[in-house]
Order: C-alpha cells, then sequence, then structure tokens
C-alpha cells in the first residue's frame, strides 16, 4: 500500500493497520524520516510517484517473503522535526522486514519522483544515495 | 504530445507543461532535448547540462536514448529527492 498526502501520519496506527486481524506477522520494521534543520517544500509527478512506489513495493516482494508493506510520503511545506516519510515492512521474520525496509526507503530515494526545495533553492540530488541504491542491483 | 517539467526545470523553463509537435527527425528522448533546445534561450539555458536531466515517457524512466513512440506525456525533471 502506498499514500502520498500533505497531511502528517501516526505511526502507531499504520502498524495496527497493517496488523490487524492476522496472525502470519511475526516482524515489523518501521522507517521514518524527518525533515531536519530547514523548511522544506517538496512537490511529485502526481501518477507517476504512485506507479514508481508500487514498483518498488512489487519489486520487494520478489526479493523478500514479506506479508504487508505501507508506504507513506508527504508533500507540501514540512517544518524541521515533521515526518516526512514511512516505510514499513512486515514479515515472518526479522531479517527480510529489516533489509527490505532498506531496499525500499533506498529505492524511493533514487526512483520515486519528489523534489525538495529550501526556499527558491532546489536541494540536490546526492552521489551518496545512487551509491545506496545501486547495492542492491 | 503533452510535455511537463517539473522542479528546476519548470522554473528555469517558465512552464509547468505545454503541448507540441516535433518534427519527425525527433525520434529519442536526445533528440526531444536537442529540439527543445533550439526553441528559446529558457529552453537551451534548462537542458543545458543533458547528463543531469532526467525523463520519463507515460510516466516510466526514460534514459536519453529511449525511443519516443507514440507517447501521451513526457515529463523533464532534474535527479530526484525525495525520501
Amino acid at each position: 500500500m502506498n499514500r502520498v498526502q500533505t497531511e502528517d501520519f501516526d505511526i502507531s496506527t499504520e502498524i495496527a493497520a497493517l496488523t490487524k486481524g492476522r496472525s502470519d506477522i511475526g516482524a515489523v520494521v518501521t522507517f521514518s524520516g524527518l525533515v531536519r534543520d530547514v523548511t522544506l517544500t517538496l512537490e511529485h509527478y502526481a501518477g507517476m510517484t504512485e506507479r514508481e512506489l508500487t514498483k518498488i513495493e512489487a519489486e520487494a516482494n520478489t526479493r523478500w517473503k514479506l506479508q504487508a508493506v505501507t508506504i507513506i510520503h508527504r508533500i507540501g511545506t514540512l517544518n524541521p522535526g515533521d515526518n516526512i516519510v514511512l516505510v514499513i515492512t512486515a514479515s515472518t521474520h526479522r531479517k527480510d522486514a529489516f533489509e527490505a525496509a532498506e531496499f525500499l526507503m533506498d529505492y524511493l530515494k533514487t526512483r520515486a519522483p519528489f523534489w525538495k526545495r529550501e526556499g527558491d533553492t532546489w536541494v540536490e540530488a546526492k552521489a551518496s544515495d545512487d551509491d545506496a541504491a545501486e547495492r542492491w542491483k | 504530445m503533452k510535455l511537463l517539467y517539473f522542479a528546476s526545470l519548470r522554473q528555469k523553463i517558465g512552464l509547468p507543461e505545454e503541448d507540441v509537435t516535433p518534427p519527425d527527425s525527433v525520434r529519442d528522448v536526445a533528440d526531444l532535448i536537442d529540439w527543445l533546445m533550439t526553441r528559446g534561450p529558457e529552453y537551451a539555458a534548462a537542458f543545458e547540462n543533458k547528463i543531469t536531466i532526467r525523463a520519463a515517457i507515460d510516466q516510466e524512466h526514460a534514459k536519453l536514448d529511449a525511443p519516443l513512440g507514440h507517447p501521451r506525456e513526457v515529463a523533464f525533471f532534474p535527479p530526484v529527492t525525495g525520501g
């Protein structure tokens, strides 16, 4: 499941939604990204973003045994300390959930069409993010 | 075809989207960029550093040598910075 939204998300609520009524999940890993230092404005390519997130999620499902995945990304203006992104992976055992969460973030950061702006200045992409995604090839 | 521009490219070109009819000689993404660059100084400036331009054909990532075919939309943008 993936969502792009302006409003905040609640991690406990999202975990509960993922695990509700299920007895096959033994591990839940969450990654949440927060805004650091400065106010950011995020824009995205509506339509392509959802397609990319769905593809990234499908790719994770081919590589690891996952019971469920949630990806939520916020857009609009966000202040320091605000949530920006949430990835939740659920699996039978922890290894799949841990690795898949890291993979999802690495791929999201290099493939999902979001762009951050700080005031009038667009944030530059980092080579370290490309390197992080590259190691899953 | 419909073209969409995002982030710094949209700012440099001054438009979020437009409809264009490129000549038949425009076959791949690189051709389309070269043709767009002839349309005015704002396009020339936006596409100046071709290696940093990312493209998508019908909402799928596409390399510079990807054939255009007959797309509904082609998007141009800088490397993504989400997450």
